[in-house]
């Protein structure tokens, strides 16, 4: 199979499907051995099923032959992170504490992908429980960059992003919390939508920060990502923060010249010290972009933005201290053999079973949660987290959308800030303010550096705006044209 | 830039600088610490912490805290009962189970 095949978009591989110039199951079995060829390289996966997703391409291709096709996605491999359930498919969070743990049910995102035929391929790694930024906090894989090798993909969601980045899958879904879908889409050179919080059921999503995650789409182009976005997102009763509203079709929507009259606010704040100058020359090259396409660009303020990463560090740890408490060693976690009682069990099995990171997450929440500190700390990040949605809110009163850079830099290279917790958290300061105010955002490719890695923007746009800012990302990529580069694997 | 901004936070040290007790803490989270990871958590943690302390300069009087992005209050579904688990399936990933039900370690003392 030539290397064509694994860059196609769905809509080109739904017509070759439609037109029998290619079987579902030609197709996984290209992927598959796509997979076997080159994640010894990029270690996307964290462990596939070969049989079910053959049976899945098999049942796929009866139903196409019959013209019964669920969606576009019918028949297409699709990747999904390791934190989304699937009935019968291994879940393991990238954890040693869920090393054996096999989804007793489907999450919601899954099962609307599998009722549009789409064939799951993979379960990608991740930093332990969707806790880092470059996928280095795995307890089993180190993922890297399919541009170079010798780099981070980016996280938490780094597995998704470069198996999709390096022709693994076609597309795959994520987890983001304070920046984990966008960040490595931006670091690997594709596209990745962070939703409204809200719009994408969180049922079946295991929880870290239950008011930040939102599961979302990676692709190589807009399109496809409208495309899959639409298939997840909508009203679920199994989540109570799920809103229902009518979700449109967005692919159906995108238009070249949405650009054309909108009004884009740059926000000075995310163009200050501690950017790159790469990446501030290539967001500013796109900026001209858009404004060449019509758009009228207009300077901004969120004057908060330099408090998110504490707010978000404090909220997100509090949350996650609580979702975590799950994890205790007596119902379907690891079991620590040298327990004699219960309460030695909760201390040994999750002082053996989590990471690194997540334990001083889990304090550090357990700390800014204690008698005594509430007030001074979680309480007050949540009246600050007003503030910062405010600022949002005033914003969005004269733009139409807001566009920074994804991440202040491009990937690191491994082991370059695993001892610094603290400089690990500040590469995540231009996308954690979009969870903070529940807003979506989407990054996209906007350029490379001199040595050949990708630099994303990002686009943030008004709560359930999807449409929209959809439409937009797609005028600016069409005239872009940077989504026919790949990686040389 | 941390490091300004660090020095910037140090302007403002109205939260208590009380030393973490990292032994009271991991109690609290239930996780057992090795005497490495102790120091090593408690010198990272003063650092967090003290890059939180930037929150401690902002004027939040009268601002509402913000629990969720969305403003979603009293979520009911119908009270009838529906299906659940099957105890098979709830099983599935127990590490110690017998008759249906799962195996910890006694929890109540030999009278």
């Amino acid at each position: 199979m030539s290397e064509e095949i694994f860059y196609k978009s769905v809509s080109e591989l739904d017509a070759m499907l439609d037109a029998k110039q290619i079987s579902a199951s030609e197709l996984a079995t290209a992927y598959i051995e796509r997979t076997k060829a080159v994640d010894d390289k990029v270690g996307a996966f964290l462990s596939y099923d070969e049989s079910s997703t053959m049976a899945s391409a098999k049942a796929s291709d009866e139903r196409r032959s019959k013209g019964e096709k669920l969606s576009a996605l019918d028949g297409i491999p699709v990747g999904l992170k390791d934190v989304i359930a699937v009935r019968g498919q291994k879940l393991t969070c990238a954890s040693k504490m869920l090393e054996n743990y096999v989804s007793p049910y489907t999450g919601t995102a899954a099962r609307k992908l599998q009722e549009a035929g789409a064939v799951f391929w993979g379960r990608l790694n991740m930093d332990e429980f969707a806790m880092g930024s470059s996928c280095e906090n795995s307890a089993f894989v180190k993922t890297r960059n399919p541009w170079d090798l010798e780099r981070i993909p980016g996280g938490s969601s780094g597995g998704s992003a470069a198996a999709v980045a390096a022709g693994e899958c076609v597309v795959s879904l994520g987890s983001d919390t304070g920046g984990s879908i966008r960040q490595p889409a931006s670091l690997c050179g594709i596209v990745g939508v962070k939703p409204t919080y809200g719009l994408v059921s969180r049922f079946g999503l295991a929880a870290f920060a239950s008011s930040l995650d939102q599961i979302g789409p990676f692709a190589r182009n807009i399109t496809d990502a409208s495309i899959l976005l639409k298939t997840i997102a909508g009203y679920d009763n199994l989540d109570s923060t799920s809103i229902n509203i009518n979700i449109p079709d967005y692919s159906a929507g995108l238009r070249k010249d949405s650009l054309k009259g909108k009004t884009l606010g740059v926000p000075k704040e995310y163009f200050g010290e501690g950017v790159d100058a790469e990446v501030r020359k290539s967001v500013e090259d796109a900026i001209a972009l858009c404004k060449s396409l019509g758009a009228e660009v207009k300077e901004i303020s969120l004057p908060h933005t330099d408090l998110a990463i504490p707010v978000y560090y404090i909220i997100a740890t509090a949350e996650a201290s609580s979702n975590l408490a799950r994890y205790d060693g007596v119902r379907y976690t690891h079991r620590s053999k040298d327990a004699d009682d219960v309460l030695s069990l909760y201390f040994k099995s999750r002082a053996e079973g989590f990471g690194e990171e997540v334990k001083r997450r889990i304090i550090l929440g357990s700390y800014v949660l204690s008698s005594g500190y509430y007030d001074a700390y979680y309480l007050r990040a949540q009246k600050v987290r007003t503030l910062i949605r405010k600022d949002f809110e005033d914003a969005f009163q004269s733009v139409d959308a807001i566009i920074t850079p994804t991440s202040p830099t491009t990937a690191f290279k491994i082991g370059e800030k695993t001892d610094d917790p603290l400089a690990m958290y500040l590469s995540d300061i231009c996308t954690i303010n979009v969870n903070l105010a529940g807003l979506p955002g989407i990054s996209l490719p906007c350029g490379f550096t001199q040595a050949g890695l990708p630099i994303g923007v990002q686009l943030i746009g008004k709560a359930f705006g999807e449409a929209e800012l959809l439409s937009m990302a797609y005028a600016y990529e069409q005239e872009a044209g940077l989504f026919n580069k790949h990686p040389n694997l | 830039m941390l490091e300004t901004m660090l020095l910037f936070c140090d302007c403002f040290l109205i939260m208590s600088d009380k030393t973490i007790d990292i032994d009271y803490v991991a109690k609290l989270a239930r996780i057992e610490l090795t005497d490495e990871e102790r120091v090593k958590y408690s010198a990272q943690l003063e650092q967090i912490l003290d890059y939180f302390k930037k929150l401690s300069a902002v004027d939040v009087e009268g601002v509402e805290p913000s629990a969720h992005a969305h403003s979603i209050y009293n979520v009911w579904r119908e009270d009838v009962p529906t299906a659940g688990m099957s105890i098979d399936d709830a099983l599935l990933n127990a590490p110690a189970k017998r008759e249906n039900q799962i195996v910890v370690p006694k929890v109540v003392d030999d009278a």
